[in-house]
């Protein structure tokens, strides 16, 4: 039995971390403590280094994969968005660094608790996400993604997020495969590119003049074009060394769906349970879990949605002063020319550790049964008293 | 790109574009001396930039990156860890930082390093003020000098960073200077060997921001030592403290004052105030040492 925070922990020792760099924050803190058990125990060969910021956990690991060595950090939160600078230069500086992210509120306010504000943040920063939906894949993904990431056509960071509590303290049984296995998988790591040697001397990182720079940001969007496939091919590999597959997006009963609800992470076994009770009554309901924000698999999504269909995208995170939450536009953006058949209604649920009911489920599918449209995003499950709790009134 | 017929000697190449006159560029010359290939460094955002160079081209002959303004002692951590994992302990990770990249937004970094142990050389080049944006004032800018962002001249003190260092017991630390070369190379070595973190806080007169004829840079460096204005010592274990340059008979502050335009809208009674404090940090820092003996 393991956690989501163990399960990465092991994934991370299974990878063979040479260099930890971790600082604690809730709910990431137990990925931080197991890694630095191991280290004492002699379970892991690695140099633990106990930074005083999220900042320096990112700084450290760019410096130590710098030097050949695979690295291993984990955040949360505001501890993501401290790093937020660090974040592109792993990126720029193409280091395929490997980090689980628990999904936790930004503030304000003070919410300890998951949605996914944090890690959609920095959707833009040149880094890839997975989505976990539970503890297992949240192992599975880890291994993925440093295989994936570390392949020369890719060369990008990932983050491997999975929710705050709903599965970093959430326990449930967990395959853990050998050691022997995943060193097969992945092998031994080596730098490519950029590194740091003073036997082959180069200076990294430098002002780029306008004549380079849009190029070099060019092969990252290149990196992410190429990882497209890359991230298939390794799940493939995965499932036929390991036995469990997975797909960049994967649809459940989408066949001949009229309504489909898209979501991603621990939402996505609620959002498959209230479907399956859909079906049972006959009705024509469907979901689509992405696993693989960035880079977004577009085409897989234009395959599998389902003609004709209304899709409800939930978003646990709101672009304030957009009309939807990030994945509902990136859904739109991804149907909008092609799939001039579909309809795609943004909404925001979950947010600060509101669980997903059931109800801002079937409120969403009923609606969308009825063929009820809003461009703009409905907040589903939102207490009747938003507009007052807390609010400023003049005292007469 | 022109071809250079007769190449550098040391480790940094000609035709850095660097001010003329800059202290910093002497000592970035003479620390990589000292320290040799077998050197890592790790520059921030900063004057010392333009040795990591400009597109495809630098003037270092070491492995280098360029790391952002505030991180520079934790991405020489990472260095460090990623080589003693490999084993490969023989090589030097040197951070070079100016103050403002120091003793203000790189302070948290540097301290989490000091206080970790890990085994890095930083060198705080100090020109007094975040220089490669403009002359701005820093933490280290000193009482009564005139920057852009303190024109009619800063009104605090600057923070003594050697004592902040010094309270992580770190095991080497020094003061050091351009105008004393010799020093500063037996510090630079002295650093290079020690058992852990080490510490040099360079003083780097700035032409350009400080305003000054640029031939005069070992000059105003050598008055800013002979007037207690820049004191060099040793700090071993973060309390054995030894000055290294005692000055029997030190000259008046005003001395150094009048050479740099950055002191011009001092009046007397301000130099007599510069003076003072001069004076009182001297004798602290006389008390530490005698301390140590």
């Amino acid at each position: 039995m393991l956690e989501g925070n163990g399960a990465a922990s092991e994934a991370m020792r299974l990878a063979r971390i040479g260099v930890v760099s971790a600082y604690p924050v809730t709910p990431q803190s137990p990925i931080a403590e197991v890694l630095s058990d191991y280290v004492s125990q002699g379970r892991l060969d690695a140099e633990y280094v106990r930074v005083e910021s999220e900042h320096s956990a990112m700084s450290v690991a760019i410096g130590a994969q710098l030097t050949g060595v695979r690295t291993g950090t984990a955040t949360s939160s505001v501890g993501l968005a401290l790093m937020f600078e660090m974040l592109g230069v792993a990126a720029g500086l193409r280091l395929p660094i490997v980090m689980p992210v628990v999904n936790r509120a930004l503030v304000s306010p003070w919410s300890l608790w998951c949605d996914h504000q944090d890690s959609m943040s920095v959707r833009d920063s040149g880094w890839m996400q997975f989505y976990a939906e539970d503890c297992q894949e949240v192992l599975d993904l880890i291994l993925i993604a440093y295989k994936a990431a570390e392949h020369a056509d890719v060369l990008l960071p990932t983050m491997v997020c999975m929710d705050g509590f709903f599965l970093s303290h959430m326990s449930q049984a967990v395959m853990v495969p050998d050691q022997e296995d995943v060193d097969a998988f992945l092998p031994f790591y080596e730098a490519k590119n950029l590194k740091l040697d003073p036997s082959d001397p180069m200076f990294i990182n430098n002002l780029t003049p306008s004549t380079e720079f849009m190029e070099m940001r060019y092969q990252q969007f290149e990196g992410f074009n190429n990882a497209s496939g890359i991230i298939k091919e390794t799940m493939a590999e995965f499932k036929n060394r390991f036995g469990r597959g997975y797909q960049p997006v994967e649809a459940y009963r989408c066949e001949d769906a009229e309504a489909v609800i898209i979501s991603l992470g621990s939402m996505s076994g609620t959002v498959k349970h209230i479907v399956d009770q859909y079906r049972e009554k006959g009705k024509k309901v469907g979901s689509i879990r992405i696993v693989c924000f960035r880079p977004f698999p577009t085409e897989d999504l234009l395959r599998i949605v389902p003609e004709n269909a209304h899709v409800g995208v939930l978003d646990r995170s709101m672009s304030l002063g957009a009309q939807a939450g990030p994945v509902c536009m990136e859904v739109r953006s991804a149907l909008s020319e092609r799939r001039p058949d579909v309809r795609v209604q943004p909404y925001v649920a979950g947010l600060g550790g509101r669980d997903l009911r059931p109800v801002a489920v079937t409120t969403a599918i009923d609606q969308m049964l009825e063929g009820t449209f809003n461009p703009a995003a409905q907040w589903l499950d939102v207490n009747e008293n938003a507009m007052t709790i807390r609010r400023y009134t003049e005292v007469a | 790109m022109l071809t250079i017929k007769d190449p550098a000697r040391g480790l940094v190449g000609h035709g850095v574009s660097t001010c003329a006159g800059c202290g910093l560029e002497l000592a970035i010359r003479v620390i990589l001396d000292i320290l040799g290939e077998k050197t890592v460094i790790v520059i921030p955002p900063s004057c010392a930039a333009l040795f990591s160079g400009y597109g495809n081209e630098t003037t270092l002959g070491i492995p280098g990156i360029q790391g952002n303004l505030e991180n520079t002692a934790a991405v020489a951590a990472g260095i460090r860890a990623g080589f003693a994992h490999r084993g490969m302990t023989d090589i030097t990770v040197l951070g070079m930082a100016g103050d403002g990249g120091t003793v203000d937004i790189g302070l948290q970094a540097l301290s989490g390093a000091f206080e970790r142990g890990d085994k890095i050389l930083y060198v705080c080049y100090d020109n007094e003020a975040y220089m490669n944006t403009g002359i701005q004032a820093s933490s280290s800018t000193p009482l009564m000098a005139s920057t852009t962002t303190t024109p009619a001249g800063k009104l605090v003190n600057r923070k003594n960073m050697m004592q902040i260092v010094g309270a992580h017991g770190i095991p080497y630390a020094a003061t050091a200077s351009v105008g004393y070369i010799e020093d500063l190379r037996k510090k630079v070595a002295k650093a290079k060997d020690a058992d852990g973190p080490a510490f040099l806080h360079v003083h780097a007169p700035c032409p350009t921001g400080w305003g000054y004829a640029p031939a005069k840079t070992i000059e105003v460096a050598k008055l800013a030592v002979t007037t207690h204005c820049w004191n060099l010592y040793e700090m071993v274990n973060g309390k054995e403290i030894k000055i290294t340059k005692q000055i029997k008979k030190p000259a008046p502050v005003k001395d150094y004052l009048v050479l740099q335009k950055r002191f011009k809208g001092v009046t007397d009674e301000g130099a007599a105030e510069i003076q003072a404090q001069i004076d009182t940090e001297y004798a602290n820092l006389e008390r530490l040492a005698s301390l140590a003996e």
